[in-house]
């Protein structure tokens, strides 16, 4: 089989789930005897295609354009086409990331394939890849093949794989071969504007050891005050999942979670959160985990480390009683 | 403007899910279904951007004869008419037959604008937006926070990963799947209720549409997930609770 990864940069920095989808690539290369592909695409990336050489990778491809300077979904969509037609790959491995949501499927329809988005992880049975997605917010898991011919395109979700674990080149470096790709402008549609950053982050929450967390349980604004408490009485600080922020509750910058900040503190409190894979990405790397939900099954239970069952108004004013007594 | 909005039925937020092995899909029957919560935010932003702009919301749904519900509570919050989609086995499809299946049925609408939720709650695709964007041949914007119509062209806030935004312009026609939290859905009035009731749902059977469907994954069965860490419950009456769990994260943990 032959494997491509596509890495992604912004203005020559990598993102850092690149490593990820690299060390995706490698593992099932190695269960399946298959070659990896990196792919590096941009313009002005040949930096980062020097520094992917470094890694256990068949070759790297240095995709660069004018056009692809700035992210369009037409300029990826049909540049890595054309890479996908020249190099016919069996698989061609993405990380699931906003930029990728926002092109792989219409990539994958250009080449009249589907794509299997979101993935956590894979199993190789019998020569066959198993993808596993979660399905109902994470409350059940779904194993899910390619039917038809290559290729296959898959996306993986940030953590899925390690980074850090991407094998380098046993010796010497992978050769870096540029690709040229065919864009005219007329075929590009968005004009891309200047990125930005609306809120100052006024807490940074990545710095806090101890984060309790506030998602849909809480039921009402006026029952914030509540879940704050606990913070103090924990010397932790306060956050939340999306819908919390969504409402305006908590302002934008303690949203936890895939599209606000990835926290990884000693303690991570969850009240009333449901555990939606969306925010889980964001906070899966708490040393410590509990959680208080009125359900059992609620997904947040799969990765507590502490769990309690039961009605978080009755329980956190006893927390924070038990938390103010000397000791 | 002429505005279709994608609205997906799905099962309710707390509905207890039983796992059916033969079709890896769970037991419909026992259960509510409620309008998928990522949709209800790409009605709001359609009606907002009639209201502005003068035009009709069209609410479309693909399902089984349940999903006219949610079809049902679109016209009666604003939209003017629905189109349904009967498919008794839509779970079956994979995201780009789907996707064919929904453009297939609304390419002659001609609409101006066609918006979607991010994602359903249910299966999680999240690429129906994109696909009918490929398939109709329009362009689109993923993750939408902002809609700026702007002379034929659109203007639009796109949410990036880590806090960061983008403007973009795209020319219309257009497709956009909407970021949840970008407005506040309204709901539907007394008013609103009784007018839906005169308001016209056409339905088209899928299977009449003549789109082949060519699998491109197979979803081989559904579960529930095992467990990566064991938790441990603590139990008791509030007091308990509090002192065991305390005393666990203080000198079991060590986190306190």
């Amino acid at each position: 089989m032959k494997i491509l990864a596509v890495t992604e940069q912004r203005d020559a920095k990598w993102n850092k789930v690149s490593f990820e989808i690299i060390a995706a690539a490698q593992q099932i290369a190695e269960q399946t005897k298959s070659t990896v592909t990196a792919v590096v695409i941009g313009k002005g990336v040949a930096a980062l295609s020097d520094e992917l050489a470094g890694y256990q990778l068949d070759e790297v491809l240095l995709v660069e354009h004018d056009l692809l300077a700035n992210y369009t979904p037409d300029g990826f969509s049909i540049a890595l086409k054309q890479i996908i037609e020249a190099n016919k790959p069996d698989l061609v491995l993405f990380p699931h990331t906003y930029q990728v949501r926002d092109f792989a499927p219409a990539l994958a329809a250009s080449l009249g394939k589907g794509m299997i988005g979101d993935c956590t992880t894979y199993r190789e049975e019998g020569g066959k890849l198993i993808f596993v997605r979660q399905m109902f917010q994470g409350r059940t898991v779904a194993d899910v093949v390619f039917a038809g011919d290559a290729p296959w395109i898959a996306t993986f979700q940030a953590s899925a794989f390690r980074g850090d674990l991407a094998k380098k080149h046993a010796g010497g470096k992978a050769p870096v071969k540029p690709a040229a790709v065919d864009l005219k402008p007329e075929q590009i549609r968005t004009k891309p504007g200047e990125l930005f950053r609306e809120a100052k982050q006024a807490v940074d929450l990545t710095q806090s050891p101890i984060l309790v967390s506030v998602g849909r349980g809480i039921k009402a604004p006026e029952n914030i005050p509540l879940a704050e408490k606990l913070a103090k009485a924990m010397g932790g600080e306060l956050c939340a999942s999306r819908p919390i922020c969504d409402e305006g509750w908590l302002p934008m910058d303690r949203q936890i979670g895939s599209s606000g900040q990835t926290v990884a503190p000693k303690l991570y409190f969850a009240l009333g959160i449901s555990g939606a894979i969306q925010h889980v990405v964001g906070m899966k790397g708490a040393r410590t985990i509990a959680a208080i939900n009125k359900d059992q099954n609620a997904p947040i239970f799969e990765i507590a480390d502490y769990g309690v069952v039961g009605d978080l108004f009755e329980i956190v004013p006893a927390l924070v009683e038990e938390l103010e007594k000397p000791h | 403007m002429k505005i279709g909005v994608c609205v997906k039925q799905v099962p309710a937020k707390d509905a207890p899910l039983a796992i059916v092995g033969e079709s890896a899909w769970i037991r419909e029957s026992d259960i509510g279904f409620e309008t998928n919560e990522p949709d209800g935010f790409a009605l709001e932003e359609a009606l907002r951007l009639k209201e502005k702009h003068g035009g009709e919301v069209v609410a479309i749904s693909m399902g089984p004869e349940r999903s006219k519900q949610t079809i049902k509570e679109a016209l009666a919050k604003g939209a003017d008419r629905g189109i349904h989609i009967a498919d008794n086995e839509f779970f079956k499809l994979d995201p780009l037959n789907s996707a064919k299946s929904l453009a297939t049925a609304i390419k002659a609408e001609n609409f101006d604008l066609i918006l979607t939720g991010l994602q359903s709650d249910d299966q999680g695709f999240g690429q129906t937006g994109v696909l009918l964007a490929e398939l109709l041949g329009r362009p689109h914007g993923t993750i939408i926070m902002a809609i700026e119509v702007i002379d034929g062209h659109l203007k639009l806030k796109r949410e990036l990963e880590a806090g960061w935004f983008q403007w973009v312009e795209i020319p219309l026609p257009a497709v956009l799947s909407i970021q949840s939290g970008i407005n506040k859905p309204r709901y539907a009035t007394l008013k609103g209720i009784m007018a839906a009731k005169k308001k016209e749902i056409a339905t088209v059977d899928r299977a009449s549409l003549g789109v082949a469907v060519t699998p491109t994954q197979q979803v081989q069965r559904i579960y529930v997930p095992s467990k990566t860490k064991k938790t441990e419950f603590i139990t008791g009456q509030p007091k308990e609770i509090a002192a065991k769990l305390v005393e666990k994260l203080r000198h079991e943990a060590r986190v306190l």
